[in-house]
């Protein structure tokens, strides 16, 4: 049977056999799988038509047209006499509460990494992996439920925060949430480096400390970097969160101690009693477009770099 | 207009679905449409009486008043619930539309309520200020009677009715501080207040503990008063609203009675029970 697949006379044959039950149920796969990126596509058709009026300058509010001079505005007071749509403040109050996410979430969560993958006994390491990736499968609404009750009032009393939620406390929280996505992805980029190299390293004379920091962490520098990516992005759409927080006051102010108001909590909170077709209904997403386009991009740059890698990989370094 | 002529597609559904259902049943319908303030309210109201009155069916929707208000001239509702009196407008369109002068009813009553946290030292204070603070234009407790420390303000999601009536009638149509935290829910509200000694808060009239309730003056020169059911009955409360409800003319018929029920002491009783005021 092993020299079959080289006689020319077979092939023929197994092509005209009909399988009718294989058929069918190939084409159920191929049309489920379809099926789901057609749904992809109708959403975003749908989200991109509810922002257009905006952008064409045809929606009309109350008081005129809202040219895109408005959306450029300094305050966001959607629903008022003199309605203003500036979406800035938004933007800095994603930001903001991103930043202090990350900047917590992504050392701690790198240096879990280095540890479960180098310095922690086996015991440690079982415990820590599924403890942290539970983490993961935490409920949103759950952590902000956590933060709102106790680490507001906690942080208040300890920083003297004179507001109770704040950007800096939802940061903390949403590091919460962020801190198993950027661990996971960095931990399997740290583990599927070739074994030799660090048995290099450690022939070499090199200590545990230095073979992690200085031969680990740099080849596995793209692999962190999607977690980075990855990470920026879970932070910056996360809604319930931060809705639950941070205060929601769409303030433009730098300090991360005051309250902010994110793009994606704006959304949750206002959508469910808009006026339907308004200009605060295309406003709202418009801010859906603007959330999409960054975290898409955000992924795309992710599988992109993840992808060089395993193929320089492949390539030959191993 | 595209999204008017919508509503009116939807109306006119309705209208259609209750001739439907008088065909099919026999029963008499009352319509109700109108204020989301007013909902749960109405729903009460509606439930109870066709418990006693297995015969007729009331229909409840929501949308808020000016929808409401909008069905009734456009005679797709019987009444129509507003938490806001109805406009000049609106009358002139019933009466071009029915020769009809349109009616009143005064269903209930509504007091908004500030929460101050119990260590706060301010227990009083005039409408005036109240703008002034959630204008943003006083931000120190000092300047009201208090201590020497920043003003932290709560509110509600731009979403709610009670946002758009306080800023109508507290702060005269003026928009919000931008600093002031906006969640979701009154209970929010109270419970954020009850976490923050330097926060102040506005809500429907909930009792929760750990609040301080402000009493409120009109102005300077004249007392100030806490919101309880009797001030507010007798308007010495000054943030107070009444809820109405809109008929095209004087009601006859089963509207009638149905508006009798409600202000009569049952129908008054579950005004209390839902949470608001009643108008006796």
């Amino acid at each position: 049977m092993t020299n079959s697949e080289n006689t020319a006379p077979r092939a023929p044959r197994t092509k005209t056999r009909i399988r009718p039950f294989e058929f069918i149920a190939e084409k159920l796969l191929a049309s489920i799988a379809f099926v789901s990126i057609f749904f992809i596509i109708l959403i975003l058709i749908f989200v991109f038509r509810e922002s257009l009026p905006l952008v064409l300058g045809t929606a009309t509010d109350d008081i005129g047209k809202v040219t895109l001079k408005r959306i450029f505005d300094l305050a966001w007071q959607p629903v008022s006499n003199t309605p203003q749509y500036g979406f800035l403040p938004l933007v800095v109050g994603s930001i903001k509460v991103t930043l202090v996410a990350l900047g917590v979430a992504f050392p701690v969560a790198i240096l879990a990494a280095l540890f479960t993958s180098t310095f922690a006994p086996k015991w440690a390491k079982e415990l820590m992996k599924p403890a942290i990736e539970i983490l993961a499968g935490f409920p949103s609404v759950v952590i902000g439920f956590f933060a709102l009750t106790v680490m507001a009032s906690l942080f208040q009393t300890v920083f003297h925060l004179h507001y109770r939620l704040n950007a800096f406390t939802g940061g903390i929280a949403l590091s919460l949430a962020v801190i198993p996505i950027v661990f996971t992805v960095a931990e399997d980029s740290i583990n599927v480096l070739p074994k030799t190299m660090r048995e290099a390293s450690y022939a070499l004379g090199a200590t545990k400390w230095e073979t992690s920091l200085f031969v680990l962490l740099p080849a596995a520098t793209p692999g962190i970097f999607a977690a980075f990516l990855l990470g920026l992005g879970r932070a910056f759409g996360e809604t319930m969160i931060v809705l639950m927080a941070t205060g929601n006051a769409a303030l433009l102010s730098p300090d991360i101690f005051e309250p902010v108001r994110t793009m994606s909590a704006t959304i949750g909170a206002e959508m469910a009693e808009v006026v339907f077709g308004d200009a605060h209904y295309n406003m709202l997403f418009f801010i859906g477009v603007c959330l999409f386009v960054f975290s898409f991009s955000l992924n795309a740059i992710a599988e992109l770099v993840i992808r060089q890698r395993l193929m320089k990989r492949f390539r030959g370094t191993a | 207009m595209k999204n008017l002529s919508k509503k009116i597609l939807v109306a006119g559904l309705c209208v259609v679905s209750a001739f439907g259902l008088i065909a099919a049943t026999g029963k008499k319908v009352i319509t109700v449409k109108g204020s989301d303030t007013m909902v749960i309210l109405a729903q009460r109201w509606a439930e109870q009486y066709m418990a006693k009155h297995p015969d007729v069916t009331v229909q409840v929707t929501g949308g808020g008043s000016g929808v409401g208000l909008s069905a009734l001239i456009n005679g797709t509702t019987d009444i129509a619930d507003a938490s806001r009196p109805i406009k000049g407008s609106e009358i002139e369109k019933i009466k071009t539309r029915f020769n009809a002068l349109s009616y009143e009813t005064k269903a209930a009553k509504d007091g908004i309520t500030l929460y101050l946290n119990e260590s706060n030292g301010v227990s009083e204070m005039t409408i005036a200020q109240i703008k002034a603070i959630y204008l943003g234009e006083i931000t120190n407790w000092k300047d009201v009677g208090g201590e020497d420390a920043k003003i932290v303000l709560y509110g509600r999601e731009n979403s709610s009715g009670t946002y758009v009536y306080f800023r109508d009638n507290v702060l005269d149509g003026k928009d919000y501080s931008s600093t002031m935290q906006s969640l979701p829910g009154t209970g929010a509200v109270v419970n954020a207040v009850v976490k923050d000694k330097l926060g102040i808060g506005y809500g429907g009239a909930a009792y929760a503990k750990g609040i301080k309730i402000l009493k409120v003056k009109k102005d300077a020169s004249s007392t100030a008063y806490e919101a309880t059911p009797e001030t507010i009955k007798s308007n010495l409360y000054p943030i107070t609203r009444y809820l109405y409800m809109y008929t095209k003319a004087k009601p006859i018929g089963d509207v009638k009675d149905y508006i009798d029920w409600i202000l009569s002491d049952e129908g008054q009783s579950i005004v209390t029970k839902v949470g608001y005021f009643p108008v006796k």
